[in-house]
């Protein structure tokens, strides 16, 4: 079974995020991170592909930089990635993003498509869906449990209120929710080995698509002003000397709620 | 040109977040229509037909999971020049990436404010964790999507008014739609709703385990407050994802928020950062949920809640 792992480099969360002040888009250094949420898809990709005797590919879309968090997803123990790089991606909006990974995806022939339900940076939340449109197939999303019996998917999906048992047949595509899986930690020999992995680096035109159609061009949207939010300002901070539940009860009464 | 609303039916009723959507929808021009998908009611159609559907298309789409029927059903109806709105839902997610896909439409997701200037129409995003906000408009031909997130617009009836109801047949859609539900479960907590709820107690890491996490649901019962969780503590399988606040789980505004053992990091504070009155105990001084908490406790929840929560009882 050749499953396909959609995964996301991206600055680390823990530092501040630069915008441009031309573009506005966000300022990527070479030393990005791989999206933590990520890691849930890959673990599940993996656990699958043991169980089947099957392969992992990684696919992303980014400027590679120093492929930093390529290489920390390939250590968990992926087989190879595909990294679509090229500087005409620039501003590409949720569709254009689509359109890259499944063309990529595609030339892959995946039976399985695992990918998170956001990223953390950009969080357009609806590019899995997109590419299982793109490639025709049924999406198991929001995917809290998984099993596969047979070419038999098998998912519980979270809802607004609960969750759902769905199923379909490979090929197909999963969306997980963080807490699926329990992610392995990369060992060092799996350190060591994802420097030696194969990462191929396709263009969006090795892909087929026109120039015209991708980066911020083909996005049909253009951002015409970034403000900083109206700050919430923070109000009493006091240390428990053991009567601090006091103040909560007289705000409770003041805000009339007891 | 006409704004499409995806109308999805919870429980028999209209999904809050429809409600939300018709109501902005109804003052930007334009005709409204909501694109219905679950078991026909009336008073289900009349909700839609209140809060500003002129014209409800309902589809039924039985056990299969409705995405890819509803998104297929949908391009039929959308013209070029017309938008669609759904919410930041999982359900709606799934039909609207589909529906975009489909029709080549650019979406702008995260929505807090939707503006039309002439021909043109802008939306107003939240971006690195609510501290941003950024203006985007369409730029290219139609038909677009707008994903907004719930809670930016209040659901208000206007003027009654009967929509016209027209069904609409699930398409043959192939393999992207053979996907089916099998079954169906409810986690929903006892009490109010998070949506609803005048008071909301929410729990975070801090809380320490599943057991010590029950402090908070004891709280939330002294003042019928409807419970949250971070997505730590849905992570760690504390607490059911339904009861997650947060960028990836439900956007509240409550009257009072009491925030108990939560860092507040970027992720959990877009969810609730607009309730009227936030109260934090956290044992981390310099924990970020103290630079919007009205009321900021720096102390161990295991001490400050058993503490409040026998004052309550006293009372």
């Amino acid at each position: 079974m050749k499953i396909a792992v959609c995964v996301k480099q991206i600055p680390d969360p823990a530092t501040p995020y630069a915008l441009d002040p031309i573009t506005h888009f966000v300022v990527r250094p070479a030393e990005q991170v791989l999206d933590d949420t990520d890691r849930y898809g890959i673990e599940l990709g993996l656990q699958l592909a043991e169980a089947s005797g099957g392969t992992v590919t990684l696919v992303s879309m980014s400027p590679v930089g120093n492929l930093q968090g390529i290489r920390q997803a390939l250590a968990m123990g992926a087989d190879k990635a595909v990294v679509v790089n090229d500087p005409a991606l620039r501003g590409s909006g949720a569709l254009v993003t689509a359109r890259v990974l499944a063309a990529a995806i595609a030339r892959e022939e995946a039976d399985l498509v695992i990918t998170g339900t956001e990223s953390t940076d950009g969080y357009a939340g609806v590019v899995p869906q997109m590419i299982a449109e793109l490639l025709d197939l049924p999406a198991l999303t929001f995917a809290r449990k998984v099993t596969l019996e047979g070419t038999t998917l098998k998912v519980e999906r979270q809802t607004a209120g609960g969750y759902d048992e769905v199923e379909a047949t490979l090929p197909a595509l999963i969306s997980v929710t963080s807490g699926a899986v329990e992610p392995r930690y990369p060992t060092f020999k799996g350190i060591m080995q994802a420097k030696q992995k194969p990462v191929d680096q396709p263009t969006a035109a090795d892909l087929g698509l026109e120039p015209a159609t991708v980066g911020a061009a083909g996005s049909g949207q253009v951002i015409s002003e970034v403000r900083p939010a109206p700050e919430r300002s923070g109000g009493v901070k006091i240390k428990d000397e053991g009567e601090a539940h006091l103040e909560i009860v007289k705000l409770l009464e003041r805000a009339k709620v007891i | 040109m006409t704004w499409f609303v995806y109308a999805e039916e919870s429980g028999g009723k209209a999904s809050t977040i429809s409600l939300e959507m018709l109501t902005k929808a109804r003052g930007l021009g334009g005709d409204v229509a909501a694109f219905a998908v679950g078991t026909a009611s009336e008073s289900w159609f009349a909700a839609l037909g209140a809060h500003g559907a002129a014209t409800v298309h309902h589809l039924d789409p039985g056990d299969a999971l409705p995405s890819a029927a509803a998104a297929a059903a949908l391009g039929t109806l959308v013209g070029p020049g017309d938008t669609v709105l759904f919410g930041l839902t999982p359900n709606d997610r799934d039909v609207a990436g589909r529906f975009a896909a489909r029709t080549g439409a650019a979406v702008l997701s995260n929505a807090i404010d939707i503006r039309v200037a002439g021909a043109t129409i802008t939306v107003v995003n939240e971006i690195l964790g609510g501290t941003m906000l950024v203006e985007t408009a369409f730029s290219g031909p139609g038909p677009h999507v707008i994903v907004a997130r719930p809670k930016s617009f209040a659901a208000e009836p206007g003027a009654a008014a009967t929509p016209a109801v027209r069904p609409v047949t699930v398409p043959d859609g192939g393999r992207s739609t053979s996907a089916r539900i099998v079954a169906r479960h409810s986690e929903t907590s006892q009490g109010p709703s998070l949506a609803d709820a005048a008071v909301i107690v929410s729990g975070g890491r801090g809380m320490g385990s599943a057991e010590k996490f029950r402090l908070v649901d004891d709280l939330a019962r002294l003042l019928g407050a409807a419970v949250g969780a971070t997505r730590a503590v849905v992570d760690s399988g504390w607490v059911p994802y339904s009861m997650q606040v947060g960028q990836t789980g439900k956007t509240v505004k409550p009257a009072v928020y009491v925030a108990c053992g939560i860092s507040g990091a970027m992720q959990h504070l877009v969810g609730m950062k607009d309730s009227a009155t936030i109260i934090a105990i956290n044992k981390d001084e310099e924990a970020p949920i103290f630079g919007i908490a009205d009321l900021g406790i720096v102390g161990d929840v295991h001490q400050v809640l058993p503490k409040l929560i026998a004052a309550l009882q006293a009372r």
